[in-house]
C-alpha cells in the first residue's frame, strides 16, 4: 500500500508528480491511497517514496484538461478515480473519446459539476465596497462554492477586475489581488466580509423593476439560481414579495385595461376589422373573396356567432345577409330583439365552399378552421364584452366553447364562459331552412324563437 | 411631482425597459483588462446570467431606457405618447455611473441601453451613441454594450453606434405586417427591414475591413438581433416561424427573440388582453433551435404545427415532428449520420456528439445510449442499438401518450 499527499485539496501539480511516478512503478490503482496534507496515514501505507523508476510518459492534453477540472471536485474518491483513468488512457489511447465507458462518465460528470460551479461563482459574487487606510478602496465578497475551484476560478477574476483591488472569501481558501498579483490565504467566515454595500438598494430597485409580474416563471429562476445561492445575494431577499404581489399586479392591469377600454373600443374594432381583411391563418382565404368580420355596436350586450359567411355573405362581405340571414332577422324580431342593438359576427370568417359547376357548394368548416379562426373571435369578444352570447349551431358552440357539444346536450342551459360571460346555445337558422317537414318546420321555428326570447330576458336581467 | 433621483429613475426606466426579451452578453470578441492601467471590464465567449428574476429571466446587463418619453403610440407598448405611465429621463452621465458601479460589484455583465425617440430619431441615436463612447473612451469599459438603434437615424450615427457596442438590434416589432400596421400605426416594416439590411452590410464591411487590415476598428462584433412579439397579432406559429426563418437568411441575425406579449398597466384599447400561453413562446425557441443547431429547414418546423398552424403546446416540436414522420425512425445509433441522429427526440447536440465519438470505440448497447443522455426513456421509441429494436413502438397509434410526459412534469417552466 502507498500513500500519496498532496498539499492541498485542489493540488493538481501534487497529485499529477504523484501520479507520474505510481504509474512509472506500476502501482496499480487499489494499492494506493490518496491524502490532502497533515493527515494521519493510512495504517497499512507507506509513504509514495521517490524511488520510481526513471523516466517520462505523455498523455493525451484533453486528459490533462479534464483532470484539472475534476480534481477540484469535492468528491474524495476523485484522485484514485483520476490516478485509474490515467493507468487505463496509457494503456488505451482514445480512451476519453468512449464517452459510455462508465469510468469517462463519472469523471466527465465531476469536470461538469465543476465547471458549472466556476460558472455559478462567476456569476452570483457579490462585492461590497469597503474603505480601507489610507483612503483606498477595496472590494470584498464572501461566497460558498461547492467545490474546490477558486484557485481555478481566480484568473476571471483578476482579468475582469484588473484595476481593482479585491478579496474573495470563501470557508475554504481566500484569494486577494492587488492589481499586480493574486495572493491566496486560507478560509475566512462570512463575518470577515463587509455586511452591507449602500448600492445594494440601487441594485435591488432594479431587480425588483426589471420583473415582470405578468410573467412568473419560479421554477426556470430557480432551476438557473437554485436557492443555495440566495443567502449571499442581496436581491433575492425580494423575491418573496415580488411573487406574493404579481398576481395582484397582473390581475389589475387587466381590469384597468377592461376599465379603460371606453371610447376607443370603436377605433380598436375598426383596426381589427382592417388586421382580419389580411388574415391567412387558414387555408380558406385562398378561395373566399374576402373576410366576414362581425357587425354590429362595438358595446352590445348581446352577441350571436353563427357557423361561417354563405355564398351570398361571401359576396356582400357582411355576415347574416343570405337565406339564413333572412330567417335570422325575422325571428329576432319575433324575439322582440332589435337588430341594431347586437353585434353579429361568425365562428369561421371566410367562406369554405365546394365547386360543383357554376356552383359553390357550403362545406361545414373542420375543427383545424374553426381553432385557426377562434383568434378573431377571442379579440372581438375582448372588445364587445357581452353580457349574454347566442352560439347558433354546433360549429358557433365549439368555437366558444373549446370543445365540441351537442345542440340536444347543451340547449336552454346558461353555460359560464372564462370572461365572465354566459353563452346559451341554440340551432343554426339554416337548420330550419332544411327541414322538409313543414310542421315540424314551423314547430322548430318556434323553439328557436323561444330560445331567442330567453337570452334577450338575460341581457334584461342582467343589466 | 417631486423631482426624482437617480433611483427613482432607474425604478421607471428599468420597469419601461423589461419588454424585451433579450439579455444575452455572449459571442462577442475576447476583452481583458489583464495588464491594462485603466478601465474595468472583460468579455470571454460565454456569457453569464449574474441574476435570475422571478419571471425566469436571465440578468445579466444593466437593461433600461434613457428615457420613456416617446412621439410613437405603439398599442402594444407601455411608453407610448399616449400612456398615462410617469416619465423619466436619465443624463447620460447617470447612465455611465450606474453601468460602472454595478459592474465594480459585479451586479452585471455591461449594459444593454434602449429608448423612447424623443425630438427626433438623430436627437435620440446621439444620445444612446453618447453613454456608448462615454464608457468606452473615458472609462475605457471593456464589458459588454448592446444599443438598441432607431431605424430613421442617420447612417453615420448608427455606424459609431457599432464601434462602440458589441451587439445593436432593431425590433420588428409584431410578425405581420398587418399586426404592425395596427399596433404600431407610426412605424414601416419597410423602414425597419432597410435598418436591418443596412446594419447588416455595415457588420459584413467590418469583417472584411478586419480581414485586410488587423487595426481596422471592430463593428458590432456580436452582431445584430431583433425581438417579435408573440399572440398580439394573429400570425399564427407557422407564420413566425417562416418569419424568423427569412429574417435570420435575408439579415444575417444572431439572433431572433420572441416574447409572449404580457399585459401591460395603462393598456391601450387597441390591444388584445388576452395573452397566449407562455408555453407558446417556449416552444417558438425551441423551434428556433431547431432551424438553428438542428438541421431543421422552416417547412419541416411548419409541418410540425397542428392543422390550425400552432406548435402543440404539451409536447416539444422536435417530438411532435417525429410523431408526424414516424417512417423515419427507428434511428440506428451505431450507423445513422449526424443529421439523422439529431432528429432523434431527446438526443441533444451534445449527446448526438458523444454517439459519434464513442461509437468508433464499441458497438453501442441501450445502456451505453442511456449513459450519453439525460432521458432514456424518451429515446428508446424512435432508436435501434445493438440489443434494441423499438419493433411496435412507432407503430402503435397511441405511441404519443407513452411518451408525453405526465402534466406535473411537462410544465418545465411554470411556477
Amino acid at each position: 500500500m502507498r500513500v500519496a499527499t498532496l498539499a492541498s485539496e485542489d493540488d493538481f501539480d501534487g497529485w499529477r508528480a504523484a501520479a507520474r511516478t505510481l504509474a512509472l512503478a506500476q502501482v496499480a490503482p487499489h494499492d494506493v491511497v490518496w491524502q490532502v496534507g497533515e493527515r494521519p496515514a493510512d495504517l497499512f501505507g507507506d509513504e509514495a517514496s521517490p524511488d520510481a523508476a526513471p523516466g517520462a510518459f505523455s498523455v493525451p492534453r484533453p486528459f490533462v484538461d479534464l483532470a484539472r477540472t475534476a480534481l477540484c471536485h469535492r468528491d474524495p474518491e476523485r484522485f484514485a478515480l483520476l490516478y485509474t483513468l490515467l493507468i487505463r488512457v496509457r494503456a488505451q489511447q482514445g480512451l476519453l473519446d468512449d464517452r459510455a465507458d462508465p469510468l469517462v462518465q463519472r469523471i466527465e460528470l465531476m469536470a461538469k459539476d465543476v465547471r458549472r460551479d466556476m460558472h455559478k461563482m462567476r456569476a452570483f459574487v457579490r462585492f461590497r465596497e469597503l474603505a480601507v487606510d489610507g483612503g483606498e478602496t477595496r472590494y470584498v465578497a464572501w461566497f460558498e462554492p461547492d467545490n474546490h475551484i477558486v484557485r481555478i476560478n481566480a484568473d476571471f477574476f483578476a482579468r475582469r477586475f484588473a484595476t481593482m483591488h479585491w478579496s474573495i472569501l470563501t470557508p475554504g481558501l481566500s484569494v486577494h489581488w492587488d492589481g499586480t498579483a493574486l495572493a491566496f490565504a486560507p478560509g475566512a467566515r462570512k463575518t470577515d466580509a463587509p455586511d452591507g454595500d449602500p448600492l445594494e438598494e440601487m441594485w435591488k430597485t432594479y431587480y425588483a423593476a426589471i420583473f415582470n409580474p405578468a410573467r412568473v416563471k419560479v421554477g426556470a429562476m430557480t432551476k438557473e439560481m437554485p436557492r443555495k445561492y440566495w443567502k449571499n445575494m442581496p436581491e433575492t431577499a425580494l423575491i418573496p414579495d415580488l411573487l406574493a404581489g404579481a398576481q395582484k399586479r397582473e390581475s389589475g392591469m387587466i381590469e384597468t385595461a377592461h376599465a379603460d377600454i371606453g371610447d376607443n373600443a370603436r377605433a380598436a374594432w375598426e383596426a381589427l376589422a382592417g388586421e382580419a381583411a389580411g388574415c391567412t391563418r387558414c387555408p380558406l382565404y385562398g378561395p373566399a373573396t374576402q373576410t366576414v368580420f362581425g357587425e354590429g355596436p362595438v358595446d352590445a350586450r348581446l352577441m350571436f356567432v353563427g357557423e361561417q359567411p354563405g355564398d351570398q355573405e361571401d359576396i356582400a362581405g357582411r355576415p347574416f345577409v343570405g337565406p339564413a340571414g333572412q330567417l335570422f332577422d325575422r325571428a329576432i324580431a319575433a324575439a322582440g330583439i332589435d337588430r341594431t342593438q347586437v353585434y353579429v359576427t361568425n365562428a369561421v370568417k371566410h367562406f369554405k365552399f365546394e365547386e360543383r359547376g357554376r356552383r359553390r357548394i357550403h362545406a361545414k368548416p373542420g375543427a383545424p378552421e374553426i381553432d385557426a379562426c377562434r383568434w378573431w373571435i377571442d379579440q372581438e369578444r375582448v372588445l364587445v364584452r357581452p353580457a349574454v352570447t347566442v352560439a347558433l349551431g354546433v360549429t358557433a358552440a365549439r368555437s366558444l366553447l373549446g370543445k365540441v357539444v351537442t345542440i340536444s346536450g347543451t340547449r336552454g342551459k346558461p353555460i359560464t364562459l372564462p370572461d365572465g360571460g354566459e353563452a346559451w346555445i341554440t340551432v343554426h337558422p339554416s337548420y330550419l331552412l332544411r327541414l322538409p317537414d313543414k310542421v315540424q318546420a314551423e314547430e322548430e321555428y318556434a323553439r328557436f324563437v323561444e330560445d331567442l326570447k330567453v337570452a334577450q330576458a338575460r341581457v334584461t336581467a342582467t343589466a | 411631482m417631486a423631482q426624482l433621483d437617480t433611483r427613482g429613475k432607474l425604478a421607471i426606466l428599468a420597469d419601461a425597459a423589461k419588454y424585451d426579451a433579450s439579455c444575452a452578453s455572449s459571442g462577442t470578441s475576447k476583452r481583458s483588462s489583464a495588464g491594462k492601467e485603466k478601465g474595468i471590464g472583460s468579455t470571454e465567449g460565454m456569457g453569464i446570467c449574474h441574476a435570475y428574476a422571478p419571471d425566469g429571466r436571465c440578468i445579466s446587463l444593466l437593461k433600461i431606457l434613457l428615457t420613456n418619453s416617446c412621439i410613437f403610440d405603439c398599442h402594444y407598448c407601455i411608453n407610448r405618447k399616449s400612456s398615462n405611465v410617469r416619465r423619466a429621463r436619465f443624463s447620460a452621465e447617470e447612465v455611465v455611473n450606474l453601468t460602472l458601479s454595478f459592474y465594480r460589484r459585479n451586479y452585471i455583465e455591461g449594459l444593454f441601453l434602449s429608448s423612447g425617440i424623443i425630438n427626433t430619431p438623430n436627437y435620440t441615436m446621439e444620445q444612446l451613441v453618447e453613454v456608448a463612447r462615454s464608457l468606452r473612451e473615458d472609462h475605457q469599459f471593456r464589458g459588454y454594450i448592446h444599443l438598441k438603434t432607431i431605424p430613421d437615424a442617420d447612417p453615420e450615427l448608427v455606424r459609431q453606434a457599432g464601434l462602440h457596442a458589441d451587439r445593436v438590434s432593431i425590433n420588428v416589432e409584431l410578425p405581420t405586417v398587418g399586426g404592425l400596421k395596427r399596433l404600431a400605426p407610426e412605424k414601416s416594416a419597410d423602414r425597419i427591414d432597410g435598418a436591418m439590411r443596412e446594419m447588416k452590410t455595415s457588420i459584413e464591411d467590418g469583417h472584411d475591413a478586419r480581414k485586410k487590415y488587423r487595426a481596422a476598428p471592430k463593428f458590432a462584433p456580436a452582431g445584430q438581433s431583433t425581438q417579435m412579439i408573440v399572440g398580439a397579432d394573429s400570425a399564427n406559429d407557422g407564420d413566425i416561424v417562416t418569419k424568423a426563418s427569412t429574417l435570420y437568411d435575408r439579415f444575417g441575425l444572431r439572433r431572433v427573440y420572441y416574447s409572449a406579449f404580457s399585459p401591460i398597466p395603462d393598456a391601450s384599447a387597441i390591444l388584445p388582453l388576452k395573452r397566449p400561453p407562455l408555453m407558446r413562446e417556449h416552444r417558438l425557441y425551441q423551434s428556433d433551435w431547431l432551424m438553428r443547431f438542428y438541421g431543421f429547414q422552416p417547412k419541416e418546423v411548419v409541418a410540425a404545427t397542428d392543422a390550425d398552424g400552432m406548435l402543440p403546446l404539451d409536447i416539444d416540436p422536435k417530438l411532435a415532428w417525429a410523431l408526424k414522420f414516424r417512417e423515419t425512425f427507428p434511428v440506428d445509433v451505431n450507423l445513422a449520420p449526424r443529421e439523422l441522429l439529431l432528429r432523434v427526440p431527446g438526443l441533444g447536440v451534445k449527446a448526438v456528439n458523444s454517439i459519434i465519438v464513442s461509437r468508433r470505440w464499441r458497438a453501442l448497447r441501450l445502456d451505453d445510449v442511456g449513459r450519453l443522455t439525460v432521458s432514456i426513456a424518451k429515446v428508446r421509441p424512435f432508436i435501434s442499438a445493438t440489443d434494441w429494436r423499438p419493433v411496435t413502438l412507432t407503430d402503435r397509434a397511441d405511441l404519443k401518450t407513452h411518451i408525453v410526459p405526465k402534466k406535473e412534469q411537462l410544465e418545465l417552466f411554470a411556477a
